[in-house]
């Protein structure tokens, strides 16, 4: 087991140095140059040179690779270009947005996609089964963020339900401790603080959430499915256990596993759901700086922002392969 | 005669035997395939809506009841700041922002939609077909390297990949949008090749090929590449659904085609945006067109999947 841990954190490194270094081509790259892109319309002779100089883009290369990567590992990611504020500042605000969106997002995949999963496979060939699985291949065919504005037009828009952009009403005047605002309002007993930016919350991560609801889903049932044809359930049914036993202890754990394994991976691509859906509803997390970042050219923030998705990424996938083989004792064998 | 004539007649007659096989054998187990797939209601579904957005790109000109580019006095007049006419005398959809016809528009937006997916697909299946094949032929330290690439692609977020790619570009134009959609496809299609391919390498045919002295490309091109191609062209007929859904997502972002004379859906949808609350259906149909879309795409790729699955043979 140590030492598939190792292995793996080695690939991962290894990986994400891969990227460091075509990230920084990428920036070595920008139509024109960094000094330009940086300049905009200012843009002289002296002006470019002198922005090389102080920037050290007029050293050799692998220096500059050496101080570039450096200052990322260090956290300094510059200063951005649209809101003149430090790159990591902006993160740090917009990270726990993201984070609290996903995860409402996501809990409400797993709370509605596994039972439904479940069922389909139970009712496999009948009409429920075609209506779940015609259901799941419509929601990955519509566009995130046009399900996202119908949400916001219908609900927040013309029924007034709840709040159709943004993370928290400005007139609330919440302490913020950690960014994460449902929990900042928990945490300084500002309840209805709390409240409000859960209602923020629910129309964006409906519509977050609807991609992974449909590709859980589709794994429950299958996995479900597959291990209702398994020698031990038909003998544990002639064993003559209670049904209920039967269902959760031999069919839902086993078939539980490859539904991990597609939560994991969702979690990454939630990142990238992030960023329609934060720009309809203008809720200023991560995705929403990534989207002004690209209106803005603002190429600092766009590559700070690419990195911590990467990093983000493969961590996860990492953390759900181990975990899996935790759960699994099959595939620790191997 | 000789061991070597007996060899040399051997060989040829395996030759022959593998290409017969490939041929009546390869034929049956496609057409088994095909078989479930017509016999599949969710694949004729698929099928028909495919063929209808074919058909539409195709004699776009002769159903197009206008011109799609051209802004028609008599649409303009009818339009002000608020309101923009959801229909008009001879313009069954009315208007779009600028006063063109927007059932011509959507008519000939399945021709722009339908090549940008069709390329960007085809782009990616080629570059992962070739980087795949490679990988699964060499095996070794090629195969390392060219993975380990695959695994750098994938270590981000495919849409963000497509966006920063996207966001590369000075000045976005429909090639940009094809190219960063086609870039996330790749990695895809090359691993899905080179596990098959490998699964191949070791499999019997290929080892009686190899014992007999087969040429080593002939192994990879007659007897390798033509089986293991049935995943590539099931996630192929996927990658098309979400070409389409990606390139939408990146024309929202305004990472798509600047000409908005053209018509595209992704593009329309985009635009549309800005014109929601003066009226919607600007966003409606063409989002409406392209869940259609990516619907037959999944679902024929879907029950591909499923008829070629070996586990549904019967």
């Amino acid at each position: 087991m140590l030492r598939v841990v190792v292995r793996r954190l080695l690939q991962m490194v290894l990986t994400l140095f891969a990227l460091s270094v075509l990230m920084f081509a990428w920036l070595r790259n920008l139509p024109g140059g960094p000094a330009i892109a940086m300049l905009g319309e200012r843009a002289t002779p002296e002006r470019v040179a002198a922005l090389n100089h102080v920037f050290g883009y007029d050293q050799p290369v692998w220096v500059q690779y050496g101080r570039w990567l450096g200052r990322m590992l260090t956290g300094d990611f510059g200063t951005s270009t649209s809101s003149k504020m430090a790159v990591a500042r902006e993160l740090s605000q917009a990270f726990p947005g993201t984070i609290e969106l996903s995860f409402f997002a996501l809990a409400f995949a797993v709370a509605l996609g596994v039972p439904l999963g479940y069922i389909a496979a139970r009712y496999q060939g009948r009409p429920l089964d075609s209506g779940v699985i015609i259901g799941t291949l419509v929601g990955v065919s519509v566009p995130v963020f046009f399900l996202g504005y119908l949400l916001k037009a219908g609900v927040a828009v013309r029924l007034g339900w709840l709040p159709p952009s943004g993370r928290q009403s400005a007139a609330l005047d919440a302490t913020h401790v950690t960014n994460f605002f449902v929990l900042d309002g928990l945490l300084t007993r500002e309840w209805d603080a709390a409240a409000d930016a859960f209602m923020h919350l629910l129309l964006p991560a409906l519509a977050l959430g609807t991609i992974p609801l449909a590709v859980i889903v589709r794994i429950t049932r299958a996995s479900v499915l597959d291990v209702l044809n398994e020698d031990y359930v038909r003998t544990a049914e002639a064993k003559g256990l209670r049904r209920q036993t039967i269902r959760t202890r031999h069919v839902l754990r086993n078939a539980l596993l490859p539904v991990v394994t597609a939560i994991g991976l969702q979690i990454g691509l939630l990142l990238a759901g992030a960023v329609l859906t934060e720009t309809v509803f203008v809720f200023r997390g991560v995705g929403w700086l990534l989207a002004d970042g690209i209106q803005e050219r603002d190429y600092a923030r766009l590559q700070a922002i690419i990195l911590l998705a990467a990093v983000v990424y493969v961590f996860v996938n990492l953390i759900v392969d181990l975990s899996y083989a935790l759960i699994d004792p099959r595939v620790r064998v191997k | 005669m000789t061991l070597g004539a007996l060899t040399e007649r051997k060989q040829d007659r395996l030759d022959r035997l593998a290409a017969a096989s490939a041929e009546s054998g390869g034929a049956s187990l496609l057409m088994d395939a095909l078989r479930r797939l017509v016999r599949s209601p969710v694949a004729i579904v698929g099928g028909a809506i495919i063929a209808a957005f074919v058909l539409l790109a195709a004699f776009a000109p002769l159903l197009a009841p206008h011109d799609p580019g051209v802004r028609y006095d008599e649409l303009i007049d009818l339009g002000t700041a608020s309101h923009i006419p959801d229909h008009a005398p001879g313009f069954p959809l009315g208007a779009d922002n600028l006063g063109r016809d927007l059932l011509s528009r959507l008519i000939y937006g399945s021709r722009q939609t339908l090549f940008v997916g069709v390329a960007a697909t085809l782009m990616g299946l080629f570059v992962g077909v070739v980087l795949g094949g490679i990988a699964g032929a060499l095996g070794g330290w090629v195969d390392a390297v060219l993975m380990r690439l695959t695994d750098v692609m994938l270590a981000i977020p495919s849409l963000l990949l497509a966006i920063s790619l996207a966001a590369l570009a000075s000045r976005p134009n429909q090639w940009t949008v094809i190219i960063a959609v086609a870039t996330i496809a790749v990695p895809i299609f090359a691993r899905l090749l080179r596990g098959s391919m490998l699964a191949q390498r070791e499999s019997d045919h290929v080892l009686a090929a190899r014992a007999l002295g087969v040429r080593e490309h002939t192994i990879v091109l007659r007897h390798m590449l033509p089986n293991a191609m049935s995943p590539v062209l099931v996630q192929a007929t996927l990658t098309l659904a979400v070409a389409i859904l990606d390139a939408a997502a990146l024309s929202f972002l305004g990472l798509g085609d600047q000409d908005t004379h053209r018509a595209e859906w992704g593009l329309m949808l985009g635009e549309a945006q800005r014109y929601l609350d003066v009226r919607p259906g600007l966003a409606i149909y063409p989002a409406v067109a392209i869940v259609i879309v990516a619907l037959g795409f999944t679902l024929l790729g879907e029950s591909m999947r499923e008829a070629l699955d070996p586990k549904n043979r019967r």
